[in-house]
C-alpha cells in the first residue's frame, strides 16, 4: 500500500516527466511525445520502487539491467533520471540540439543508459542475453525490458519471448506500455495483438495485466518477481497514448509530433505546472 | 578448416572463461566438443539469427566473449542491423564466425553463398573483417579474434584447404603475410582462394614471371603499408576475392592506391557484380568465375604487358 504522501511525490514527479518530455520535444519539435506521456508513471515507481540503481554508480555489477526497447521515448526517461542524478538536470535543455548531450533515441553515451535502442525489436534480445548470463552464474539482479506495442510486431522480439520460455528466465522481467497506438495507426488495426494475455501465457510467460496509469497496481505488480517462479515475467501496463495532455491523448498524431508552441500553456497548465 | 577453428577456440575456451557460444541450430559435426565441454556457456537460440546476436550482444554485455557461428551470410545479413546498432555501436566483444565465404556452398546455391560478406562487414565501423588462407592462419586468426577487444568478423574456409604457408607465421591483425616473394607484379588474395594466387605464381614462374603472393587476411583495417611497398615494388597487383568485385578486397586495396596517388597497373578478380545462376561444385564454380590459377595467371601476364 502507498501512502497518499508517496502517492502525490509519485505524481508530482510523474507531472514532472510529462511537462519535461514535452518541454525537451518542443525544443527542435521534434517527435514522440505520446509515447513518453504514457510511459510516464510506469517510470515513476520502476525508478522510485523498483529497479535497484545507484546514480551515482551506474555500473555497479549487482545493479538491475533496465533496457527501454521503446528508445524513441528517451525523453521521458532522461527526464527521470535526471531527476534521480544520473546526469545533470540542464542536460534536458540540450535534448535534440546541435552538440547537445542527449539525442533523440535512448543512448548508452549518456551516464546510467545501459543500451542505446531506436529500431524496434532490438531490446528484447539482449536482456534476454543478460538475464541468461546472470542467471548461469547465480546473480540475483534482475534485467528489465520496457517494451512498446510496436515492438511486439518485431519477429525479433518473438524470437526472444520463445528462448526466454525455453531456459526459465525468470529473473527477466518485460513491460509492455500498452498504449494501442503505433506508428501509422491504431495496433488493432494494423496488428491486433489481442488475446495479449493469453497469448502470451501459452508462449509460457507468466502474465500480469494492468492499467498502467495506476501507481498501486504498477507496484503491486511488481513487487514480487518473478510472477512464477521458473517463468519470466510479462506486465501488460494499458496505457494511455498522449496521457496527460488532451489534444495528445489517443492519437497517432502524438507519435510523431510535440506539443506545438501554440499549445505549450495550455498543456503546461493542464499538466498542472 | 572449420575443424581447426572449433579445435582452436576449444583450446582457448579451456582456460578462457569468458568464452560464450551462442548459435541458431547450425554447428553440426563440429560445435558438438564445446557444447559439452562447456554446457553453460554455449546455448542454441534456435533458427533465429537477429535473436542469436541480441543474445550474443547481452552475453557479452556482461564480460564475457561471445560467438556467434554459423554458415554463410546466416550470422550476418538477416542480423545485419543488430550487428550494426548493437554490437558495433555499443563497440561489444561479438566475433561473428561464417563458415563457408564465397561459393564453398557452390550446388547448395546462392541463399548459401555469401559473396557480398566482406564489403558489408568493411563498412561497419569498429569491426575487424578477417578471412585466414590456410589451418595456420585460421588458428593464429582465433587466438587475435579473442585478444582482440571488439567486434571481428570472421569468414572461414570450410573443408580442407591447402597450406599457403611453409613454417611459422607472424599473424597480427591488419598486417598481410607476404607468402611468395616476387618482383615482377603483386597477387594479394584474402581467405582460401589466395592459394589459387599462389598456384597462379608458379604458373607464371614457368613463364619467367616472378609474382609476389600476399595473404591479405585482414580486409579490414588492410595493411596500407604493404600494399603501397608491393605497388612501388612490384609494379602492378591484381586482387583475387571469393567475393563481388565491389567494396571487398579490391575495393579496399584500389582505395589505399588512389588515395596514396600511386598510379599502376590493377585488376580486380571476383564475382562481375553478378549471383551466380548456374549449378555446381565449388571448385567447378571457381573456374566458371574466373578464379582458376590459369585465368589469375593469363591476368597478371596482361597487366606487365
Ligand atoms: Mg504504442
Amino acid at each position: 500500500m502507498l501512502t497518499k504522501k508517496q502517492i502525490c511525490d509519485f505524481e508530482y514527479l510523474a507531472v514532472k516527466i510529462r511537462a519535461d518530455a514535452v518541454m525537451m520535444t518542443n525544443l527542435q519539435h521534434s517527435g514522440h511525445v505520446g509515447s513518453s506521456l504514457s510511459m510516464a508513471d510506469l517510470l515513476v515507481v520502476l525508478f522510485e520502487k523498483v529497479l535497484n540503481v545507484a546514480p551515482k554508480n551506474p555500473k555497479g555489477p549487482n545493479r538491475d539491467r533496465f533496457i527501454l526497447s521503446k528508445g524513441h521515448a528517451a525523453a521521458g526517461l532522461y527526464s527521470i533520471m535526471a531527476e534521480k542524478g544520473f546526469f545533470p538536470k540542464d542536460w534536458l535543455e540540450t535534448y535534440y540540439c546541435d552538440n547537445g548531450k542527449l539525442c533523440g533515441h535512448i543512448s548508452h553515451h549518456v551516464p546510467g543508459v545501459e543500451f542505446s535502442t531506436g529500431s524496434l525489436g532490438h531490446g528484447l534480445p539482449v536482456t534476454v542475453g543478460m538475464a541468461l548470463d546472470g542467471k548461469r552464474k547465480g546473480k540475483k539482479h534482475r534485467v528489465f525490458c520496457l517494451m512498446s506495442d510496436g515492438d511486439c510486431n518485431e519477429g525479433s522480439t518473438w524470437e526472444a519471448i520463445m528462448l526466454a520460455a525455453q531456459h526459465k528466465l525468470d529473473n527477466l522481467v518485460a513491460i509492455v506500455d500498452y498504449n494501442k497506438v503505433q506508428a501509422l495507426g491504431f495496433s488493432k488495426d494494423v496488428i491486433n495483438l489481442e488475446p495479449f494475455a493469453e497469448k502470451m501465457n501459452l508462449f509460457g510467460w507468466a502474465v500480469k495485466e494492468i492499467d498502467g496509469h495506476n501507481f498501486e497496481q504498477i507496484l503491486d505488480s511488481l513487487s514480487i518477481i518473478p510472477f512464477v517462479k521458473g517463468k519470466p515475467s510479462f506486465l501488460i501496463a494499458h496505457t494511455v497514448k498522449g496521457k496527460g495532455i488532451s489534444c495528445m491523448e489517443n492519437t497517432v498524431a502524438s507519435h510523431y509530433k510535440c506539443v506545438a508552441d501554440d499549445k505549450l500553456e495550455d498543456a503546461y497548465k493542464e499538466l498542472g505546472v | 578448416m572449420r575443424s581447426v577453428f572449433n579445435k582452436t577456440l576449444l583450446e582457448i575456451a579451456k582456460k578462457d572463461k569468458r568464452i560464450n557460444m551462442v548459435l541458431a541450430d547450425i554447428g553440426y559435426g563440429e560445435i558438438e566438443p564445446f557444447a559439452q565441454a562447456f554446457p553453460d556457456r554455449f546455448i542454441n537460440v534456435g533458427v533465429a539469427e537477429q535473436n542469436m546476436t541480441g543474445v550474443a550482444c547481452g552475453i557479452a554485455m556482461e564480460g564475457n566473449i561471445a560467438i556467434t557461428y554459423s554458415i554463410a551470410n546466416f550470422p550476418t545479413l538477416r542480423c545485419l542491423e543488430q550487428i550494426r546498432n548493437d554490437v558495433c555501436y555499443h563497440n561489444v566483444n561479438v566475433k561473428i564466425v561464417i563458415i563457408g565465404g564465397g561459393l564453398a556452398y557452390g550446388a547448395l546455391g546462392v541463399s548459401h553463398q555469401s559473396t557480398e560478406d566482406l564489403a558489408i562487414m568493411r563498412a561497419l565501423p569498429d569491426m575487424v573483417v578477417v578471412a585466414p588462407a590456410d589451418f595456420v592462419e585460421a588458428e593464429a586468426a582465433t587466438y587475435a579474434m579473442i585478444e582482440h577487444q571488439g567486434p571481428v568478423y570472421y569468414r572461414c574456409g570450410y573443408k580442407k584447404e591447402p597450406p599457403l604457408h611453409q613454417g611459422r607465421i607472424d599473424f597480427k591483425f591488419g598486417k598481410g603475410l607476404i607468402a611468395k616473394e616476387g618482383k615482377d607484379i603483386t597477387l594479394i588474395g584474402t581467405g582460401t582462394i589466395t592459394y589459387h594466387a599462389y598456384q597462379a605464381a608458379e604458373l607464371l614462374k614457368k613463364q619467367g614471371i616472378n609474382a609476389r603472393v600476399v595473404s591479405m587476411h585482414t580486409v579490414k583495417p588492410i595493411d596500407k603499408d604493404l600494399i603501397i611497398d608491393c605497388a612501388k615494388n612490384t609494379g602492378g597487383i591484381v586482387t583475387v576475392e571469393e567475393h563481388q568485385i565491389t567494396g571487398g578486397l579490391g575495393g579496399a586495396v584500389a582505395e589505399v592506391l588512389s588515395e596514396a596517388g600511386v598510379s599502376i597497373p590493377f585488376k580486380r578478380i571476383g564475382l562481375q557484380d553478378s549471383y551466380v545462376h548456374i549449378v555446381g561444385s565449388h571448385d567447378w564454380l571457381l573456374d566458371k568465375f574466373g578464379f582458376s590459377p590459369e585465368n589469375i595467371a593469363k591476368t597478371a601476364k596482361g597487366l606487365i604487358k
